[in-house]
């Protein structure tokens, strides 16, 4: 069971449901996907890091066989060559690794050479399996290494994995969430909560995918991501009420389902509560 | 001498456009001769690398100087790989921006930013 948490902003509490979620579990596999920043390892403090570097093909272009027919430039759609001064540039950070250009080239003056983009990092904390992805600053794409994360092989035992997600609905997101059995939105009690909310909303009916709402940092009053569940017959999975004694457990790096029962019930039920959604998930739509 | 800027429409009264990259047209003007030409800008609509593929054009157009309010890094390595002069422009006034070329009063442009990827505008 593959289980996304998601949301349309930053800092609504995507890295609190995914690292207690995977706590809770007998034994779970946690995969940080937020390679630009990745924190769930902050809580985990893994152990037995295992370090594989990943890197990404771009184009070399060998100038002294290229004849100036521009054949790459033309073809490549993210205008990552130029042809100038009867040279071709590359411009690695535009370049999406397609090959294109290699291929094409009549000269056969281009191949492939290796771009370091980033790591991932492997380890264990107690019952959860840590991996996660680290993007190399100034790294324009967090996509290959996410692409990597999500595809390599699964310890034994471990069927329930808990992927934590970038911010946002974009390239990376859906990468991230391309394969989830069921996602998880969490959503903070504001406007730009509900407009971010709402984003993560499309996508996944986008994408198909079975999904429900974590509410965060509940307080008295209005709260226009909890109307917009309502007026959208949504399901709400959970509500985490605005405590300063969960947010002294966040400050000092403590998975708050370790540390205190309340927090350890909580989670259990989401976590049972999310597992019975994707069996009739897969009841209903095989 | 041959110069080029980012324009908002085919016209001497139009303004200057605040992209480079997205800009919809390019006026190249010959200071010599007095001749104006705009160049319709394929590369405002590409997904990315706009940048590089304005720059690019602006090279194939036969540029001496190009006169912007702002540049992004991909494309200012290919502007300076090409020799091409880069000035700031002073105003919104195509007008106004040849008269100080003309007059030798415009500043090099040298502050170049990260470039927008994508999000300019939004």
């Amino acid at each position: 069971m593959r289980i996304a948490v998601l949301s349309g902003k930053g800092g609504t509490g995507k890295t609190l449901v995914s690292v207690n979620l995977a706590t809770v579990a007998e034994k779970a596999t946690y995969i940080d996907c937020d390679v630009e920043e990745p924190n769930g390892h902050l809580f985990f403090k893994p152990n037995n890091i295992e370090s594989q570097d990943i890197s990404v093909k771009v184009p070399y272009v060998k100038q002294e066989d290229c004849n100036g027919c521009r054949t790459c430039v033309s073809f490549c759609k993210y205008n990552a060559l130029a042809y100038i001064g009867e040279k071709v540039i590359v411009f690695d950070d535009v370049c999406h690794s397609c090959g294109g250009c290699v291929l094409l080239c009549p000269q056969h003056a281009m191949s492939e050479k290796a771009k370091y983009v980033g790591n991932i990092k492997k380890g264990t904390s107690e019952n959860v399996t840590v991996i996660t992805g680290i993007l190399n600053i100034g790294v324009a794409s967090g996509v290959p290494i996410i692409s990597e994360l999500l595809k390599r092989p699964l310890d034994k035992g471990t069927d329930f994995i808990v992927i934590d997600c970038p911010p946002g609905s974009s390239c990376a997101v859906m990468e991230s969430i391309k394969d989830a059995d069921y996602c998880i939105l969490v959503a903070e009690p504001t406007i730009f909560g509900a407009h971010n909310l709402k984003m993560v909303h499309d996508l996944v009916r986008l994408f198909g995918k079975p999904y429900g709402v974590v509410l965060n940092k509940c307080q008295d009053g209005d709260n226009p991501s909890e109307r917009f569940c309502i007026e959208n017959n949504i399901n709400i999975l959970m509500k985490i009420a605005f405590d300063s004694e969960l947010g002294k457990f966040n400050s000092n790096a403590e998975i708050a389902a370790r540390v205190d029962s309340k927090y350890r019930d909580m989670f259990t039920g989401l976590l049972q509560l999310v597992a019975k959604e994707v069996s009739h998930e897969t009841a209903t739509s095989p | 001498m041959k110069i080029a800027m980012p324009v908002n429409e085919k016209s001497m009264e139009t303004t200057i456009c605040h992209s480079f990259g997205r800009t919809p047209y390019f006026l190249v003007f010959d200071t010599k001769s007095m001749e104006s030409v705009f160049a319709h800008n394929s590369a405002a609509t590409s997904q990315g690398g706009a940048g590089v593929k304005a720059a690019q054009a602006i090279v194939d157009l036969g540029v001496e100087a190009l006169i912007t309010p702002r540049c992004g890094e991909n494309a200012a390595e290919v502007i300076k790989t090409a020799n091409i002069k880069m000035y700031k422009t002073i105003n919104e006034s195509i007008k106004d921006n040849i008269q100080a070329f003309n007059d030798s009063k415009l500043s090099t442009l040298d502050e170049i930013h990260a470039g927008f990827h994508n999000q300019a505008g939004k």
